[in-house]
C-alpha cells in the first residue's frame, strides 16, 4: 500500500488545486504514468505515479486545494495485501523532497472518505518523545511552537532535521491569512476549466493568477537569497565558430529544423557539466548531492508574467536536434498547455538566456535546492584582441551563479572553461 | 497577394502569438518584437507559421531585416507568393 500525496512541484510550492484525476478506482498505474492534473500557482502540471501498481481509493475531489504533502490517493503496489487505512509507507518524489506544511487547517478543505487516514495527523499513539529529530530541530520546533509530530523527516532514518522545522516556518508565513477571495479556476466545471486554460486566459483571470504567481516566485527567490552563499563568475566567449557553424547547419534545414542559438548552448552547458560534475545537482541537508542525471531547468517566461523553469531532461543524451525538439515542446507546454511533474521538480541546473533583449550580463539567483544558474547574455559584436591582433569577433557573455556551499571559485572558473571550449568546437557537440 | 491580405495575415499570427495585444494598432515603422514582447523562439514560430500560410522560406539571414511591419510587408510583397 502507498500513499500518493501533492507533491511539492519546486521549492516555492505550498499548496495545489486538484483539476482531474486521469484514473480511477481499480486502474492499473505504472511508474512514470500521469494519474492527474494539478493547479499550482504556476502552472497546470501533469502529475506523475513514482511506483507500479493499482488504483485503491481517490482521497481528493477535483477543485480541492490542499497543502504539499496532504494524501490524496492510497496505491495498492505491487504484492501488497489487502488495504488497511493508515499504514502506508509514502510515495514522495525523489526530490526535491515533499516539504510538510503544518499548522494550516485542513478540515474545512478536506473531503476525506471515511477510511482515509488523516493527512499528516499521526495516529494518537505516536508519542511526541519517540519522534526521531535533531537538537537543534527540537530547539527551533520549540522556539517557534511548531508541532514536530506534522513534520516529515529528510534526515538519517528520516529523523527531522533543522532544515524540515525552518521549512515547514517558511510554508507556514507565506501562506495568506485567508484564501484569496475572487474566482478559483477549480471550482469551475472540468469542461469550463479547460477552456480557461487554453491559450488565450481571458483577462478577468488575469490579476489573480499573476498575483499567485508572484507571490511564488518572490518565495522561492527570497529563500535562495537567504539560504545559498552565491558566488559569481564570468566570462566572454568569442562566438564566431559557434554562429558559423550554426548558420551552416541552419541552411541545410528546412525553416522547422532550424535550431535556435540558445541550443548549442544548452548543449555546451550539458558538456560542461559532464568535465564538472560538481555544479551538476543539489544542495540539500546540508550536503552536496551532486547527481548523474543532467535535467537542465531552462527559464520560460510567461506572456502573462512570472517565470518558470521547467527541466529538459537527460540534455546530456541528446543530439542538437533533440535538444530543439525538447525545447520546442517545453516552452510550448509551458505557455499553452502543460507540464509534468517531474519537469517541474527534477532540474539539477538551471540556464537562463537573456540575450533576446540586449542585456550583455546575467547575474542569476539560483532554484533551491540547486547549486548553479548559467546566464547568458546578447551575442554582441565586440573588439577582440587575440596573438597581438585586433579584431571584431561576436562575443557572448556567459556567467555562473553558483552555491558556495557547494562548490568553490575554482570549479566554477573550470566550468566556465569547459563551456568556453565546447562552444569552440561545435561539430563535436 | 496584396500588400493589404499580407497584413491582415500578419496581424492574424501575431494575434495568435500575443493574444493579449492588438496588432492591428502597430505603427509601419514600429518594431514588433519590442511592441509585442516576442522572444526568439516566438519569432521563430512566426516565421514558420508565415512559410505555412504563404508558402515563402526565408532565410535566416534576412531575419535582421525584418523587424517592422513596413519592412515585412515589403518583403514578402517582393517576392512570388
Amino acid at each position: 500500500m502507498a500513499e500518493f500525496r501533492m507533491p511539492s512541484l519546486g521549492s516555492d510550492m505550498v499548496e495545489g488545486t486538484l483539476l482531474e484525476w486521469r484514473v480511477k478506482p481499480g486502474d492499473r498505474v505504472r511508474r512514470r504514468d500521469v494519474i492527474a492534473v494539478v493547479d499550482t500557482d504556476k502552472a497546470a502540471i501533469e502529475i506523475e505515479v513514482f511506483e507500479d501498481g493499482i488504483v485503491e481509493v481517490l482521497l481528493v475531489q477535483p477543485g480541492q486545494k490542499i497543502p504539499v504533502g496532504t494524501v490524496m490517493a492510497v496505491i495498492r503496489t505491487e504484492g501488497a495485501g489487502i488495504p488497511e487505512a493508515g499504514t502506508a509507507g509514502a510515495v514522495l518524489p525523489e526530490r526535491p523532497p515533499v516539504e510538510a506544511v503544518p499548522e494550516r487547517p485542513m478540515a474545512g478543505e478536506q473531503v476525506p472518505p471515511p477510511a482515509a487516514p488523516a493527512p499528516l495527523q499521526p495516529s494518537a499513539s505516536a508519542a511526541a518523545e519517540r519522534i526521531k529529530a535533531s537538537p537543534y530541530a527540537r530547539r527551533l520546533a520549540t522556539e517557534h511552537s511548531v508541532d514536530l509530530r506534522i513534520l516529515e523527516g529528510t534526515g538519517p532514518q528520516g529523523s527531522i532535521c533543522a532544515a524540515d522545522v525552518q521549512r515547514a516556518l517558511e510554508a507556514a508565513a507565506q501562506l495568506p491569512p485567508e484564501e484569496a477571495p475572487g474566482l478559483s479556476l477549480a471550482v469551475l466545471p472540468p469542461g469550463v476549466a479547460e477552456e480557461r486554460r487554453a491559450p488565450a486566459p481571458p483577462v478577468a483571470e488575469k490579476p489573480a493568477a499573476a498575483d499567485a504567481m508572484r507571490r511564488a516566485i518572490a518565495a522561492a527567490v527570497t529563500r535562495s537569497n537567504r539560504e545559498i552563499p552565491h558566488y559569481y563568475l564570468q566570462t566572454r566567449i568569442d562566438m564566431s565558430r559557434t554562429l558559423r557553424w550554426l548558420e551552416a547547419e541552419n541552411l541545410k534545414r528546412s525553416i522547422k529544423e532550424r535550431l535556435l542559438p540558445v541550443v548549442p548552448l544548452i548543449k555546451a552547458v550539458a558538456s560542461a557539466l559532464q568535465d564538472v560534475p560538481e555544479l551538476n545537482g543539489y544542495w540539500i541537508d546540508d550536503r552536496h548531492q551532486p547527481q548523474e542525471a543532467v535535467n537542465i531547468g531552462f527559464a520560460i517566461s510567461l506572456r502573462q508574467g512570472g517565470l518558470i523553469a521547467p527541466a529538459i531532461l537527460g540534455a546530456d543524451l541528446m543530439s542538437m536536434d533533440d535538444l530543439m525538439e525538447a525545447l520546442r515542446d517545453l516552452i510550448t507546454r509551458a505557455r499553452t498547455g502543460r507540464l509534468r511533474s517531474s519537469e517541474m521538480t527534477d532540474a539539477t541546473i538551471t540556464v537562463t538566456n537573456l540575450g533576446d533583449l540586449g542585456v550583455e550580463t546575467v547575474y542569476g539567483v539560483i532554484y533551491p535546492p540547486q547549486v548553479a544558474l548559467v546566464g547568458f547574455g546578447k551575442t554582441t559584436e565586440q573588439p577582440w584582441a587575440e596573438n597581438g591582433m585586433l579584431g571584431v569577433r561576436p562575443v557572448l557573455t556567459a556567467t555562473l551563479a553558483a552555491d558556495h556551499r557547494a562548490t568553490d571559485g575554482r570549479r566554477g572558473a573550470q566550468f566556465l572553461d569547459a563551456l568556453n571550449r565546447h562552444l569552440q568546437e561545435p561539430s563535436k557537440l | 497577394m496584396s500588400p493589404d491580405q499580407i497584413r491582415q495575415i500578419i496581424f492574424r499570427l501575431l494575434k495568435r502569438i500575443a493574444p493579449e495585444s492588438e496588432p492591428s494598432e502597430l505603427a509601419p515603422d514600429e518594431n514588433i518584437r519590442r511592441a509585442l514582447d516576442i522572444d526568439s523562439f516566438d519569432a521563430l514560430n512566426f516565421f514558420i507559421q508565415l512559410h505555412d500560410e504563404l508558402g515563402v522560406t526565408i532565410p535566416e539571414s534576412d531575419y535582421g531585416q525584418l523587424n517592422t511591419l513596413e519592412e515585412i510587408v515589403h518583403y514578402l510583397s517582393a517576392r512570388p507568393v
